[in-house]
């Protein structure tokens, strides 16, 4: 089983929410957009300069910074 | 007899609310603030089948917790002001997360319908929804719109007319699992013995503080039974709480959808291969700045015919009264005075248009965004949010729109910094005095020298950015979750509404203390100095020794005398907050050779002033008190005098620092002796 911070997640890679810690506002927010433990999360791209990032989920796209990101504990599937 | 209702339009960002808003009420809307806060609130009317509708746009939330400003203001209305229906507008084309506001709203017990919008995007992306069991599945009207094209405006109107008259109970759709409803019921139990919550629907007070909302949570600490309310919340876990209340709402709303709808989950959409090429990795920033490019001169370039005719009309206005009016100082007050402050007023309403055109351009097809996302990298290291890179950008050509434009940044912390820090972009109105001021002394090194000003103006933004952040706009960056919506084809009508609505905020604002200013600033110029002998709005004393403002120049001569500045320059410099190109002209006024350019150049040379105090005056006019109509809209935007007078005092000071280090460090070192 591997655990990993979205952060960490290469693009084009698909996983499935486990936990989301931080800030509590922070983290109230990230659960509202639907990150909930169990959601399945695509990461679709970089920006061109790095960061933030951008992923798929709930049929919509979402961006969050490396560090918000960073509070996201997610495990890949397949 | 007519009756009276308020209908609140919400919904997530991005989903039309807007476009709703203006097919519903046409031209009868009504843009102002939110009381006490710079975030825009649209009100219409509207009357169908003899009812009397007041639409209100809220601001576009995710959720109904206190998380930014915008949706404190919408759960406030709703809460608060009670609006008789509110109708969540919902995107079509992306339901799961668009219901996760449904249901809370649910929740609050207000009258709810629901306008399904985007179904044309819905249809040709190939999902089908089935409107009928989407509606018997929420126990409320749900109507199929498309908002660009007015489509099925008609028919929500009619639900809203048939839905004030109902009563529902549907505050129970979504129930929660055993231990979150046992507690919620409890909850419910002691909020009941206390009046103090009669205001407040109580499922969504308790669940509120379940969730751990720590707005909520505030109000319930100035009752008196709260107490008891802590006892029960501490025997809950509010962490694991907070995220299984998300969880349940999610997992319902996925019940549901897989009843009532179909989505093509396959289908690569247009707006995923569009983000292919502009948020690539090696393309993205090139079509970045392109756009930019292409905005700005847009903006700026197509604005400049329409300024000149502005500029030629009030000059030729101004001298026709000056003959009509043969009362010497009413026609100096009529001409210099009133038509030159409108007319300083009105020069920059074409950029202002144009630019908020380009800016609706942007926003509504959904690229603002992704420019959000491109430059985000590069502003978070002074704090701030990828939103504030366009503002910013735009102050090269004008800061008065550029400071307008920073109603796109949701933060409000993130907001002000960008305000105040937008005056130091070095605007156009700028360029003439660099233009003159280093072809004189500086000669074939002017290029640099002028170059040096911008990097100078974009570093003292960046570095006032980082300081403020750390200091007076306290706080942590603020979280960075920002939503991609799909690419949209903007309306024509759209964009001329929000062009158009921009314009006029602007004029009715900011208008006045423009006027204030030009005309406050004519009077110093007309009245006479004490002692002078002379007459009250005179040509012979306008600006000069013998009037108040040279007055004042002389008396405040010894605080720029150590920046190389005599009074003339200082007299110069309070014209110049008229607008920064005057201080050319008043120079060459001062200076006794009219508004001949070449013969000031000439004099400057040789010797009037020295090229080190040239240079700092250069600095000093970057940084120092922005113009009249600048001043005004940081006020509009900013709200707050106290915030407008800080930024003149700041940028007065650092103007001065950075002029009196320039001078006296470099006449010691000899610098350009
Ligand atoms: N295709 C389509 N576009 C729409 C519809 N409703 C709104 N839009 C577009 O979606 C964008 C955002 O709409 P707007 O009303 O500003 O959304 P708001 O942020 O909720 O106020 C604009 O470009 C609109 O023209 C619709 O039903 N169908
Ligand atoms: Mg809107």
């Amino acid at each position: 089983m591997k655990e990993k911070t979205l952060n960490f997640i290469e693009p084009e890679t698909s996983v499935k929410v486990l936990k989301v810690t931080g800030q509590k506002s922070s983290r109230k927010r990230i659960l509202d957009m639907g990150l909930t433990p169990g959601t399945r999360v695509e990461v679709i791209r970089r920006a061109p300069l790095g960061d933030p990032v951008e992923f798929k989920l709930k049929g919509y796209n979402l961006s969050l910074r490396k560090k918000e990101a960073e509070t996201v504990l997610v495990e890949i599937i397949e | 007899m007519t009756e009276k209702i308020t209908v609140a339009l919400a919904g997530n960002p991005n989903v039309g609310k807007t476009s709703i808003f203006n097919a519903i009420t046409g031209s009868k809307q009504h843009v102002g603030n939110w009381p006490g806060v710079t975030v825009e609130r649209k009100m219409g009317k509207r009357k169908h089948k003899d009812i009397e509708m007041q639409i209100v746009d809220l601001p576009g939330t995710y959720s109904l917790t206190a998380y930014s400003l915008d949706e404190i203001i919408a759960r406030d209305f709703i809460i608060e002001e009670k609006p008789d229906i509110v109708v969540q507008v919902i995107d079509a084309t992306n339901l799961e997360r668009n219901l996760y506001l449904t249901t809370q709203l649910m929740e609050l017990g207000t009258k709810l319908i629901i306008a399904l919008n985007m179904t044309d995007l819905a249809l040709a992306k190939g999902d089908s929804i089935e409107v009928q069991k989407m509606q018997e599945f929420l126990e409320v009207p749900v109507i199929s719109t498309i908002g660009s094209r007015g489509g099925g405006i008609e028919d929500l109107l009619d639900s809203i007319t048939e839905e004030i008259h109902r009563t529902r109970t549907n505050e129970n759709v979504f129930v929660y699992d055993g231990e979150i409803e046992k507690s919620a019921d409890e909850l419910g139990n002691v909020l009941a013995d206390d009046p103090y919550y009669s205001h407040y629907p109580s499922r969504w007070f308790s669940m509120k503080l379940l969730e751990g909302d720590e707005n909520i949570i505030k109000k319930a600490k100035e009752s008196g039974n709260y107490p008891q309310i802590r006892k029960i919340l501490q025997r809950t876990d509010a962490d694991s709480f907070e995220a299984k209340i998300a969880d349940q709402r999610y997992k319902t709303i996925q019940t549901m959808l897989r009843q009532v709808c179909n989505i093509n989950t396959d289908h690569l959409s247009g707006s995923d291969m569009v983000d292919r090429v502009v948020t690539n990795k090696y393309l993205g920033i090139p079509i970045f700045l392109s756009l930019m490019w292409a905005a700005f001169e847009v903006t700026f370039t197509f604005a400049t015919p329409f300024m000149n005719i502005i500029d030629i009309f009030f000059g030729w206005l101004a001298e026709t009264a000056s003959d009509v009016i043969t009362i010497s100082w009413l026609a100096s007050l009529v001409g210099d005075g009133m038509i030159a402050g409108v007319g300083s007023v009105l020069i920059f309403l074409p950029n202002i248009l144009l630019l908020f055109f380009m800016i609706s351009l942007m926003e509504d097809s959904g690229y603002m965004s992704r420019a959000a996302f491109i430059m985000d990298k590069v502003m978070s290291k002074i704090g701030l949010h990828g939103k504030s890179f366009i503002p910013l950008i735009m102050g090269f050509g004008c800061n008065v729109p550029a400071i307008m434009a920073t109603r796109t940044i949701e933060d409000s912390r993130d907001r002000l910094i960008t305000i105040l820090i937008a005056p130091f972009v070095s605007c156009g109105a700028r360029l003439p005095v660099y233009v003159l001021l280093a072809g004189a002394f500086f000669g074939r090194d002017a290029g640099i020298v002028i170059f040096g000003l911008y990097a100078l103006g974009i570093f003292v933004a960046l570095i006032s950015a980082k300081l403020m952040r750390s200091t007076i706009v306290k706080g942590e960056d603020t979280p960075f979750i920002m939503e991609l919506p799909s690419y949209k084809i903007p309306t024509l009508k759209g964009s001329i509404l929000h062009m158009w609505e921009r314009g006029k905020i602007y004029l009715k604002k900011a208008g006045g203390i423009i006027l204030i200013g030009v005309v406050g600033i004519w009077l110093l110029a007309s009245i006479p100095a004490p002692g002078s002998g002379g007459t009250f709005a005179s040509e012979e004393i306008y600006g000069t020794t013998d009037s108040m403002i040279g007055f004042i120049g002389q008396i405040i001569e010894p605080l720029v005398a150590p920046l190389g500045f005599d009074w003339k320059i200082a007299v110069a410099l309070m014209f110049g907050v008229v607008a920064k190109e005057i201080v050319v002209g008043s120079m060459g006024v001062l200076y006794g050779v009219g508004d001949n350019e070449d013969s000031l150049t000439e004099i400057l040379a040789a010797g009037a002033m020295t090229p080190l105090a040239g240079l700092g005056l250069m600095v000093f006019t970057l940084l120092y008190v922005p113009c009249f109509a600048c001043i005004g809209v940081i006020k509009r935007e900013t709200g707050s005098w106290k915030w407008t007078v800080f930024q003149l005092l700041y940028g007065t000071g650092l103007a001065w620092i950075f002029a009196f280090v320039l001078y006296q460090v470099g006449s010691r070192i000899g610098l350009f002796a």
